[in-house]
């Protein structure tokens, strides 16, 4: 099933072909009514009738989260405040959040591109979806809420927290899709189960999760408990929100909307543009985007992109699945670690539960990993050596996957906190005790 | 012939132990033995209540992880060589412990409870010599 059959499954020329038109008149648009631009594509050269292939691209700079920030509130807005119909902002954990403005056309767009993605992960209008993102200045629960309702399913808006009354609705009301961040999901599950509710007797059937990173292990984890078809989303509400690429029903990578997201992989260190199909930093610049254009903007996320047409019949190139984020990539005593490597161990191992949390510390000279995970299973509390076994097994089967010794924390059950957003999952103590 | 006991995963810090007998306490439940040791990170906290079942109950709802696990309960003089005597016995059936706790009451009786490599054998042993094993049920009355 498709939302826009045409353009999604355009072929590759024909989207080229758009991408470049597209291309020349955003840079032109952003030269024009944006300051910042201007300056800077004056300083780089790249005046707007530099661009005429698509790899042209290359030579305009990179935008970043500080450049949003440092031009904070408005400053990078190209449409007047009498087009701007809605503002959101990220949530700004650190000095002031990055604002974004949307015209009419601009939400008219971006629910577009919500809407199919939640066709390509099997929405109908049938489903009865409950949204558990946190409603307000943050992207993703209005940006699900809007592209659900295109398409016509039903939107329950129970926004975040209150676990229980979530589960008791979706009991009652015979809730069909969930709408949530891949932790708050399990954390449901486990309340359900506190309740004393079968989450296999509820009408769930589909979950459309993002805003944090998802591996396929923890996905197993999510659909064994919730007893669901889990799917996986991306966006970031600098770009749009979500709506910016999301998994079709065969789940191999999420489909980039690239009639309005132009993509690529950059190395990191060297803001060179790498080769199809090799992995490094995400850039994006919105071809569409009227209220707040962003040119080549760094997700600081790490991905791959696979232009070969997808059995679903979708030509729009899909992004794998988030592997980190170039600024949550740890090194530890010079080797890179993801998190997403430890979460995809950790799901794999049923005597503990899907939850868990990383400390970074240095001990003077070296910088030590503690992997804290919770026990869950209560059938090794037999002799003292089970539970030994088990941190072994732990132990052995990270090393085998990060190259790196860690030391393994069993913790009681729950005793690591649950959040109905983003998990906090790394306490670095090399860094005055940032979290991320 | 073996007892259950009540065995409760718990984090080295504060505050855990009075959680865990602030459950139990609350379900009416009397503690008539217990052992504790001194790991680095965790441990097993290892009761002997009158109710187990309602014990395991009261803890799992109170967020422990704990499970009932298989002991052998033993009943011996309060005087010098009555435990050797049982360990002779354990011993020249090469059977090994892997745990034990005791406490004794006021009428000069010591019990001594028991994990060994292979309880079944060990508690049939020790009845055939002579020794008293105390069932389930005699556990509310000693």
């Amino acid at each position: 099933m498709f939302f826009q059959k045409e353009i999604e499954t355009a072929p590759r020329s024909e989207i080229e072909a758009l991408q470049l038109n597209k291309l020349k008149a955003l840079v032109k648009y952003c030269y024009d009514n944006v300051p910042f631009y201007h300056k800077r594509l004056t300083e780089a050269g790249v005046t707007p009738d530099k661009i005429k292939v698509l790899s042209d691209i290359q030579y305009i700079p990179f935008t970043t989260k500080d450049d949003i920030r440092d031009n904070y509130p408005f400053g990078l807005f190209a449409a007047p405040m009498k087009d701007i119909v809605r503002i959101h902002a990220s949530s700004g954990t650190t000095g002031k959040p990055t604002v974004v403005g949307y015209t009419r056309e601009d939400l008219d767009m971006w629910s577009d591109c919500v809407a199919r993605l939640c066709v390509a992960a099997g929405a109908t209008e049938d489903d009865i979806v409950q949204i558990a993102f946190g409603y307000g200045l943050f992207t993703g629960a209005l940006g699900l809420h809007y592209g659900l309702e295109k398409i016509g399913a039903t939107v329950i808006p129970t926004s975040s927290g209150n676990t229980e009354k979530q589960v008791m609705l979706m009991k009652d009301f015979g809730t069909t899709g969930l709408v949530s961040t891949p932790s708050y999901a399990l954390y449901i599950g486990e309340v359900a189960e506190r309740m004393g509710i079968h989450t296999e007797d509820l009408k769930l059937r589909l979950g459309l999760f993002g805003s944090e990173g998802c591996t396929n292990e923890m996905r197993d984890q999510i659909e064994a408990r919730l007893h669901l078809f889990a799917t996986d989303n991306y966006g970031m509400s600098e770009l749009v929100g979500p709506g910016v690429s999301g998994e079709c029903q065969l789940r191999q990578g999420m489909h980039i909307a690239e009639d309005h997201f132009l993509p690529e992989i950059i190395d990191t260190k060297t803001g060179q543009v790498l080769p199809h199909g090799e992995t490094g930093e995400l850039v994006i610049t919105t071809l569409s985007k009227r209220g707040i254009p962003i040119l080549r903007y760094r997700t600081k996320d790490i991905s791959r992109l696979n232009y070969e047409p997808c059995e679903c019949g979708r030509t729009h190139c899909r992004m794998d699945k988030i592997k980190g984020r170039t600024d949550d990539m740890l090194k530890i005593r010079g080797v890179n670690v993801f998190p997403s490597q430890i979460e995809s161990v950790i799901m794999t191992i049923p005597q503990i539960a899907p939850h868990y949390q990383l400390v970074v510390d240095t001990n003077g000279v070296l910088d030590t990993l503690e992997v804290r995970v919770e026990l869950a299973d209560s059938s090794l509390l037999d002799r003292f050596s089970e539970l030994e076994d088990l941190k072994k097994t732990i132990h052995h089967k990270l090393q085998t996957v990060l190259g790196i010794n860690c030391k393994i924390s069993l913790l009681e059950y729950q005793s690591i906190e649950r959040t109905a957003g983003k998990a906090k999952r790394i306490i670095d103590l090399r860094n005055n005790g940032r979290i991320i | 012939m073996e007892i259950q006991q009540l065995s409760i995963f718990l984090e080295n810090k504060t505050g855990r132990l009075s959680a865990v007998t602030k459950a139990l306490g609350d379900g009416d439940i009397n503690i008539r033995a217990m052992s504790a040791s001194d790991t680095i990170d965790y441990g097993i906290l290892r009761i002997i209540v009158d109710k187990p079942e309602l014990a395991l109950e009261k803890v799992r709802d109170a967020g422990f992880t704990a499970s009932l696990t298989k002991v052998v309960a033993i009943g011996i003089s309060d005087k010098p060589s009555a435990l050797g005597q049982a360990m002779e016995l354990l011993r020249d059936h090469h059977l090994s412990v892997e745990y034990l706790y005791a406490f004794t009451n006021q009428e000069h009786l010591a019990y001594v409870i028991l994990r060994l490599d292979d309880n079944e054998t060990g508690a049939k042993v020790l009845a055939q010599n002579g020794i008293r094993v105390i069932a389930q049920e005699e556990l509310g009355t000693i």
